[in-house]
């Protein structure tokens, strides 16, 4: 008899069950655990509290990103309640043997930006952070997937979850990008396409040849807003762009290791003929740079198009949605994108702060200026990509141009430090979510490509890339 | 956790889709180390203005909605970030369940995990209890975990889905912990025999 063929993601499931009894969850195993400084307090005072100890110290890595300001400051300027939840951090990192990146040393971060570069993240790991953003580690091929407060308590606990199994999603994309064309715009567009709950309940897989030619940062950018389609996780198989990517890395295997991982890495595929729950395809040729216009990284759009008009929209409960993202953002129903003015333009986050999007970013702003209308702001999504900038000129490209080039760390992107819009602010953001008052309160949010938000500093208002480069 | 099993309570009709836990509870109520507290961030943007003051139009901050410990919601309740304490503050704002046409993964499990009851219902029953409430907001919701049931006054009744496993754990009061916990020889034993671990 012959094997069934088993997608990718059935193939790293079935390798982390650990039981399964009839009728309850599987407990799933987990390879590694993320944490930060924001959802993870709770959690070690569970463990206190019912004394119990981390199962598996080797198996959980902290930083700090959320909650941290990415001005150079000493911690005592810190905001009182940011320090607070660092030094409770450092606290229960040291009382149950974890290691932590912490932002006095090298190696610090937005846990999805530092979790790969040391080489945690590998092909065919379960890997769970109290954050949704989990789904980026998914580009190497990894279960990943974001957690509550209290499943963090259950990893340190047990190094299991209890789950149910999701479904799968295959979404092929195939054909070539255009010129200024990005993966922001792919990931935009299925969601703008599948709608933020549309992938509920499943596991996307990404697949198909405009993918395989994606860099891993590029690969990640995709993976990360899986969570906005609504999927549990986002995966896409490992090759050899993955392994050159991990070769070397920190926690990376090595010498015959390294042979043995990537000889079993090369298996993580979706065989012939897997079947998957659902499935769509699109084609990258058609594929322009994306705008966000409303209130949910579902209501995107090219940049060269209008708004929706309500009436463009069959259903009552999409219509009602449309006007109050409208109603909140301040813009008109059939109102062009391109033109839309800009106050702030934020270039960073686990989405698009990476080395390549500073290096694309700062191609299409050197040598220009920033609008004297616009603030706007660099954040590096880690201290390696900050010093990889810096040693290749970038931050003094983005100075020269007006931008302010800050420390690492998640920023506007959730706007928990003073790194904020202030309300009515129009933000030009390369980040994930663009909810009402994410990025301060009353701010509002259209999310774009890094070279879209580049080209938006310097235009003051949404512009075609294209025209540019 | 604290057990669920019936609830007969009124509810609070909030007519949004989407409603990601950014806007249950904004970043800026994030920065505890406890879960006390949570409640008062709860859907802070849409019930204070700038300066603090209640917006009389939202329906939390009307009194006929007081006593509500349902609330009803539009599709993809609970979207959008992990954070838990999207729960807790809808918990210690006093809601013990919440209905809608469907709801975020993640945000469904930390409910689950908190006693919070998440009823998906269809979108045509959804929309028939909005406006049943908005006429008549004292109307007594009857939630029956047990028989997952969602009953009117009038003798109208709604089945929702839940998964046996889970609502024998809210309804005893269960938290997963205990399982995994219980599971020790079975981890120990995917350890050894998985080399790489
Ligand atoms: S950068 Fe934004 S989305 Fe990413 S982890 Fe930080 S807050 Fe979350």
């Amino acid at each position: 008899m012959t094997q069934t063929p088993k997608t990718l993601f059935d193939k790293v499931w079935d390798a982390h069950v650990v039981k399964q009894d009839a009728g309850a969850p599987a407990v799933l195993y987990i390879d590694a655990h993320l944490i930060h400084e924001v959802t993870s307090p709770q959690a070690f005072n569970m463990l206190r509290q019912r004394g119990l100890r981390v199962r598996r110290p080797d198996k959980t890595f902290a930083t700090m990103d959320h909650a941290i300001p990415t001005r150079q400051t000493e911690m005592t300027l810190w905001p009182a309640d940011a320090a607070h939840q660092v030094r409770t951090l450092r606290q229960n990192c040291a009382d149950f043997g974890l290691t932590l990146w912490d932002i006095t040393g090298e190696v610090q971060g937005i846990v999805h930006v530092v979790g790969p570069e040391m080489g945690v993240t590998q092909p065919g790991m379960t890997i769970v952070c109290g954050d949704s953003h989990t789904s980026t580690h998914g580009a190497f091929g990894a279960l990943a997937f974001g957690i509550g407060t209290s499943e963090v308590g259950h990893v340190l606990a047990t190094q299991c979850l209890l789950q149910a199994k999701p479904k799968t999603f295959a979404i092929n994309i195939e054909g070539e990008l255009a010129h200024g064309v990005t993966a922001k715009d792919i990931i935009l567009a299925i969601i703008a396409q599948n709608g933020t709950g549309g992938g509920a309940g499943h596991v996307f897989e990404y697949r198909g040849s405009a993918i395989a030619k994606l860099s891993m940062a590029n690969r990640m950018t995709i993976c990360n807003m899986s969570i906005e389609g609504g999927a549990r996780a986002g995966m896409i198989a490992p090759d050899e762009t993955t392994f050159a990517y991990l070769a070397g890395r920190d926690y990376a295997p090595k010498g015959r290791e390294w042979q043995a991982a990537v000889a079993r890495w090369r298996t993580l595929r979706s065989d012939e003929g897997a079947v998957f729950d659902r499935e769509m395809t699109l084609d990258a040729n058609k594929l322009q740079p994306m705008v966000t216009y409303g209130t949910n990284p579902g209501q995107g759009m090219p940049v060269s198009g209008q708004i929706p008009t309500p009436d463009q929209l069959a259903d009552p409960a999409e219509r009602r949605a449309l006007l109050s993202a409208l109603e909140y953002m301040g813009l008109k129903p059939g109102q062009p994108i391109a033109g839309q003015p800009i106050d702030i333009v934020f270039i960073g986050s686990c989405t698009n702060g990476r080395i390549e999007d500073l290096r694309q970013a700062a191609e299409v702003v050197k040598g220009r200026r920033v609008s004297d209308s616009v603030w706007a702001i660099v954040v590096p999504g880690s201290k390696a990509v900050k010093a990889q900038a810096e040693a290749e000129g970038l931050d003094r490209i983005f100075a020269a141009a007006g931008f302010e080039w800050r420390g690492a760390g998640c920023s506007m992107c959730l706007a928990m430090n003073d790194d904020k819009a202030g309300a009515g602010k129009y933000v030009a953001s390369t980040s994930n979510r663009n909810f009402e008052g994410r990025q301060g309160p009353g701010a509002r949010t259209l999310l774009m490509s890094p070279i879209m938000a580049a080209a938006a500093a310097v235009n003051g208002k949404v512009v075609d890339v294209r025209e540019m480069i | 956790m604290n057990p669920f099993t019936t609830l007969t309570a009124a509810a609070a009709p909030l007519r949004a889709e989407n409603v990601d836990t950014d806007q249950i509870i904004p970043a800026r109520f994030l920065t505890a180390v406890t879960k006390a507290g949570m409640g008062d961030g709860l859907f802070a943007a849409w019930r204070y203005d700038p300066t603090g003051q209640p917006r009389p139009d939202f329906v939390l901050n009307q009194p006929q909605y007081a006593a509500a410990q349902i609330l009803i919601a539009g599709r993809n309740f609970g979207s959008g970030s992990s954070r838990e304490h999207a729960v807790w503050a809808l918990t210690e704002y006093g809601f013990r369940a919440v209905i809608s046409p469907g709801f975020a993964d993640i945000f469904y499990n930390n409910a689950l995990k908190n006693g919070l009851l998440p009823v998906p219902l269809p979108e045509e029953a959804v929309r028939l209890l909005l406006d049943l409430v908005e006429e008549q907001p004292d109307v007594q919701i009857q939630l029956d975990l047990g028989a997952q049931t969602v009953s009117l006054p009038d003798g109208q009744s709604y089945h929702f889905a839940i998964d046996p496993y889970r609502k024998e754990c809210l309804i005893e009061g269960l938290d997963d912990l205990g399982y995994l916990l219980a599971q020790e020889a079975a981890i120990t034993a995917y350890e050894h025999s998985n080399t790489k671990n």
